[in-house]
């Protein structure tokens, strides 16, 4: 993918930095349509792959004294479990598969998008507000359907007193329906903004006088990403504990 | 990828094989991401609940239990070991007790034979001072006896040697006398 093209003979700087973002067909140059294989295709089987190969072939063995891959599979189970039981209480541990699916997902998909010239699907709201909406619309559902009513007490703080209770009503409300918004929007504008800078940087890099600074550049926006990578799939995951838990204990 | 034929395939990518704008925000492509992210995640879903988190729940608990038979096993082992020693303990206190025990009934027993040793040579010495006083006093009798007839013998011989004869029964009498005054 001839992403960073420089126009050599004229000197002078070419940005695509949001070309690495482009969805393409893997096979021909048709159109993307619903069900084409495109690169968002490999990079997700890629990182079903990944969730495979560490937490069925890694735990394959099932020793009492775990092997390395065994126990890297063991630890990202006993963070996630012991996150959704600490934020959502026992009753929250029936969820534990599918959040942990979102985990596993989300910290994959990122760090695959860490290989240069990878497609980092993460970095797509198409693919983070459906995750988002996903949760939202569950926990609204699920809020509903265990509390009844009761559920929309999550909006009318009692222990406030009456005389501001509307006003707490409308800022609750908005809050809540801003919830699935902010919850893409940061994963995927995070992933976005660092894998943009490092094209800009990597642009700059043709540059002679330069290229010392934007290599250095890279290597540090780099290591910031790896970070974002783990981080991002972190807040995501207890966001989610958290929305979970307003569903099942809405007043408190 | 030829650039002319992704410029006709789609509104999001110009003719040069460049994004226009955000492809984040090009609608074109969002079913295909929608279905693809779908599709991955019910597969994730079903690796996870159906193999993956059994199985590490499983090794979990199966460590957790060896971990607490492990401790259980060590806990009795010192029990043991604790039991052992007081055991042994005791054995020693017994053995130490049955010791003195045993000396002193030694010390006992000597001095009770020696006690009756001590009584029998008693009684023996004083049998044999009775009988060496029997003896000494019958010594003593026949030496006066003796004595008498040496002087009754001396005194005839005296009054024969002086010249005169005697009669027994008065120098019998006479000595008698003298003896006794």
């Amino acid at each position: 993918m001839a992403t960073e093209e420089v126009t050599g003979e004229s000197g002078g700087l070419v940005f695509h930095p949001m070309d690495q973002f482009i969805v393409e067909p893997l096979f021909g140059t048709g159109s993307v349509g619903m069900f084409t294989i495109t690169n968002v295709t490999l990079w997700m089987a890629l990182a079903v792959l990944c969730i495979l190969a560490l937490m069925v072939l890694g735990t394959s063995k099932r020793a009492v004294i775990p092997s390395r891959s065994q126990s890297v599979a063991e630890l990202a189970y006993g963070f996630i479990y012991k996150m959704v039981e600490d934020v959502t209480g026992k009753e929250g541990i029936k969820y534990f598969p599918y959040i942990f699916t979102l985990f596993l997902y989300i910290v994959f998909a990122n760090f695959l998008g860490l290989i240069p010239t990878a497609f980092t699907t993460t970095s797509h709201f198409a693919v983070t507000v459906v995750l988002a909406l996903a949760v939202f619309l569950a926990v609204t559902i699920l809020g509903f359907v265990l509390n009844g009513t009761k559920f929309l007490y999550l909006f009318w703080p009692t222990s406030a007193p009456l005389a501001i209770r509307p006003v707490l009503m409308i800022i609750e409300l908005i809050s809540y329906f801003v919830r699935p918004v902010s919850h893409s929007i940061r994963l995927a504008g995070n992933l976005m903004a660092g894998h943009a800078v490092i094209k800009v940087f990597a642009g700059f890099a043709a540059l002679v006088a330069v290229s010392p600074l934007a290599v250095l550049g890279i290597v540090a926006m780099y290591g910031l990403e790896i970070l974002v990578a783990f981080i991002q799939a972190y807040v995501f995951t207890i966001l989610t504990c958290v929305y979970l838990k307003d569903a099942l204990h809405p007043h408190h | 990828m030829a650039t002319e034929t992704q410029g006709l395939v789609s509104s999001c990518v110009g003719m040069d094989g460049s994004a226009i704008g955000m492809p984040q925000l090009c609608a074109d492509w969002f079913p295909n991401q929608i279905f693809w992210l779908v599709v991955t995640l019910v597969v994730i879903y079903l690796i996870l609940s159906r193999v993956a988190l059994p199985r590490i729940a499983a090794v979990l608990a199966e460590r957790q239990g060896a971990i607490s038979n492990d401790i259980a096993a060590a806990e009795d082992l010192k029990k043991k070991a604790a039991d052992a020693e007081k055991a042994y303990e005791k054995a020693l206190a017994d053995a130490r007790a049955e010791a003195q025990a045993i000396a002193q009934r030694t010390r006992d027993e000597i001095k009770a034979e020696t006690a009756k040793a001590m009584e029998a040579a008693d009684a023996q010495i004083a049998e044999k001072t009775a009988e060496s006083e029997k003896t000494i006093s019958d010594i003593r009798a026949s030496a006066l006896e003796n004595v008498e007839a040496v002087a009754k013998d001396t005194a005839a011989a005296l009054v024969a040697a002086l010249g005169q004869q005697a009669d027994q029964g008065k120098i019998d009498a006479a000595v008698d006398q003298r003896m006794k005054g």
